[in-house]
């Protein structure tokens, strides 16, 4: 909400230290759609508008897998997509993180016990972070990019 | 008028098409006409070309449970008739093939390439043979929608290769693009081949979100299909959802309430502003004006945070149900949406001004993409894409729901066809929708939000068409015991996919986003 955007600065804040922290300067990630319904999508793009701006926190999306640190997957991977996301997955450089968003991403949601689809992303390739949501707000998804880079910091 | 026209219509029909075939007027007044497979055709192609008529759709379904055969399904709308005219034609079981409508009907091509995927029924004569949702490793002989399919038995992968249009010549080269893109946008794969600059050919192949909507809906007790319809394509999840709930309601015979559908009508609209906002701005990005773009995507955001204070969500989810709406909308939410419109209007003026004046703009926008009436009629391109090429339908007009007959509106038509006047008829209809929220909130009748649904009788079918941002949107059931027997999705992008197929021919490519962007379809909608 707009009343918060303080609180987004905050959230915000959060993030970028993180980054600093971990990475050294900047997170790149690749959004990698497998078969969401598109509203997940929708607030990805969310985050890049002027209103959250997430680039000043130094969250960047990128346009390959070959460039990024994480992918971020929607949807519950459908027969059609499992290829290109293990594609993408197996483009990305060491270390990487996978981030799966999203109640279709995390158990396949209400497409689970549907011949076209899997039941999420854990059962194509091995999932670091969850993100609830239908879809997650802008806020939720930059929660979730926290606790990657939390778990990150451990794994270093 | 509807009856009249209507049987008229089969008056009409010259003796040969006429034997053999059993027709029917409905309550409602649609005409129903049992025809043998091999006469449909010759059917819809007279009617076509006499009365202009248009497909709607082209289905198919199983009726072996029922000891039948399976049938296939033809719904044609009519310039001046409110309501559509079905065939129906019974394809038999062992021949497992039909007359295929493409060569004369260009607007069957995808749906019969679906048909003959999900069930197995070949469309002899169709020019395209190759499968369009289910992918070349899918297995011969599993089809999905016949009733007889296990949906939770896992299917075998069997490799083979997709054959894709080859164009060769010198200088001609390929550029495969996706299903994974650079923008953060859903997996489609685009297949270029250029000479130079210029597109000479352009392959689209989708089905990479197919999920399995319609087979999962029919497993499903019909209040559970609509969080499942919302999510069919999620940016238009409200309108698919009033679709579905129509859809049901008129299978019941349940009268919603009158307050319940002008709450309809309100966030139908409100669905149509932050969508169109989203779409201008996408097509300022798309000529690297992004300035311009980021005024309409703080529009934008202000319009979901909106949807997210009257609703509590950001996509308007959960606020449909069958029998009317889940959410009310009180008078101070009514206070909130009237001030947000009232500033988001002063700067989408702004927005305007800016664009029209700014010639690099113009010049990026104008003679870019052309669809031209002809193709648009011949694939039958719906919504703002077919307005921008000079066809004057709406379905909120045309065939008026919830609360839409009682409201002043203006259908936006412009005829250049180009990605200019695509924009402009996004523009003019945020206006438009303004106007139409605004007199929605006035006339707000009081009452109840919600009744019960009733019963849906086995066997009777609904359908139910609504006008998303992309266009028209149907959904088409059969009532089974509890649960839908057939349930049927068309999202407006399942028309409008192949004309992009045309509208880039002799575009440079890095005009193509433009133009992909100018019709803004669905994947999820399409593939379903
Ligand atoms: S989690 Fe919800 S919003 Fe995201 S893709 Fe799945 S259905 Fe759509």
């Amino acid at each position: 909400m707009s009343g918060s955007d303080s609180e987004l600065e905050v959230l915000g804040g959060q993030m970028k230290d993180r980054i600093r922290n971990v990475l050294g300067r900047s997170l790149a990630i690749r959004e990698v759609d497998a078969g969401s319904c598109n509203a997940c999508e929708v607030e990805v793009n969310a985050l890049t508008n002027p209103i959250y701006d997430i680039e000043r926190f130094g969250l960047h999306i990128v346009a390959s897998p070959r460039h990024a640190d994480a992918i971020l997957v929607t949807g519950p991977v459908t027969r059609n997509m499992e290829r290109g996301l293990v594609q993408s997955y197996n483009a990305m450089a060491e270390p990487r993180m996978v981030i799966a968003m999203g109640v279709c991403a995390i158990g396949g949601g209400l497409f689970r016990e549907c011949y076209a689809c899997h039941k999420g992303v854990g059962e194509v390739v091995p999932v670091d972070v969850y993100i609830p949501g239908c879809p997650p707000r802008p806020q939720a998804i930059i929660q979730g990019i926290m606790v990657a880079l939390d778990k990150w910091q451990q794994r270093k | 008028m509807n009856r009249m026209i209507l049987s008229e219509l089969v008056e009409d029909l010259p003796p040969v098409l006429r034997t053999g075939i059993r027709w029917e007027l409905q309550d409602d007044g649609s005409l129903t006409i049992d025809v043998g497979e091999e006469a449909l055709p010759g059917i819809v192609d007279h009617i076509q070309k006499k009365y202009h008529s248009w497909l709607i759709s082209e289905h198919a379904l199983d009726l072996r449970p029922k000891g039948g055969e399976f049938q296939l399904i033809v719904l044609l709308g009519l310039p001046k008739v409110t309501v559509p005219v079905i065939i129906r034609a019974n394809v038999d079981i062992y021949a497992s093939s039909f007359h295929s409508l493409t060569p004369s009907v260009p607007a069957a091509n995808w749906f019969e390439r679906e048909i003959s995927d999900t069930f197995g029924l070949t469309p002899n004569g169709h020019p395209d043979q190759r499968p369009l949702v289910l992918y070349d490793d899918w297995p011969y002989g599993t089809y999905p929608l016949r009733k007889d399919f296990d949906p939770s038995r896992p299917v075998p992968r069997v490799p083979s290769e997709y054959p894709f249009r080859k164009v060769e010549g010198e200088g001609v080269f390929e550029i495969p693009v996706g299903p994974v893109h650079a923008g953060v946008i859903e997996p489609g794969h685009f297949r270029f081949s250029v000479a130079g600059e210029p597109i000479i050919n352009l392959e689209i192949r989708m089905g990479y979100t197919h999920r399995g909507v319609e087979k999962l809906s029919e497993s499903l007790p019909y209040h559970r299909g609509v969080p499942l319809a919302e999510r069919i394509s999620g940016d238009n999840g409200f309108t698919h959802a009033l679709a579905y709930c129509q859809a049901v309601e008129s299978l019941a015979g349940c009268a919603v309430p009158d307050r319940a559908l002008f709450i309809r009508t309100i966030l139908s609209e409100m669905e149509r502003l932050y969508c169109h906002m989203g779409d201008v701005g996408g097509i300022a990005l798309d000529t690297a004006f992004g300035t311009g773009a980021q005024m309409a995507y703080i529009l934008r955001e202000r319009l979901m945070q909106l949807n997210d204070q009257v609703t509590g969500s950001r996509f308007l989810r959960s606020a449909s149900c069958l029998g009317g709406v889940r959410c009310d909308i009180p008078v101070d939410s009514k206070k909130d949406i009237q001030r947000t419109l009232l500033q988001v209007k002063l700067d989408f003026d702004d927005f305007v001004t800016t664009i029209k004046n700014m010639p690099s703009f113009l010049d990026r926008v104008e003679t870019t993409g052309v669809l031209t009436l002809e193709n648009a009629r011949s694939l039958n391109v719906v919504g703002p894409v077919g307005r921008g090429s000079g066809i004057d339908r709406d379905v909120r007009r045309d065939h008026p729901y919830a609360a839409y007959d009682q409201i002043s509106f203006q259908v936006p038509v412009y005829r250049e066809g180009d990605v200019w006047a695509r924009t402009r008829v996004k523009i003019d209809e945020v206006y438009e929708s303004i106007g139409i929220i605004e007199q929605a909130l006035d006339k707000l009748p009081s009452g109840e939000l919600c009744v019960p649904l009733g019963e849906a009788p086995e066997g009777r079918t609904g359908l139910s068409l609504t006008e998303t941002h992309r266009g028209e949107c149907m959904h088409w059931l059969m009532a089974g015991k509890g649960q839908p027997y057939r349930h049927k999705v068309r999202d407006a992008s399942f028309l409008n996919w192949p004309a992009i197929e045309l509208a880039v021919l002799g575009n440079i490519v890095p005009d193509f986003p433009l133009v992909n962007k100018s019709f803004n379809l669905s994947y999820a909608g399409n593939d379903l």
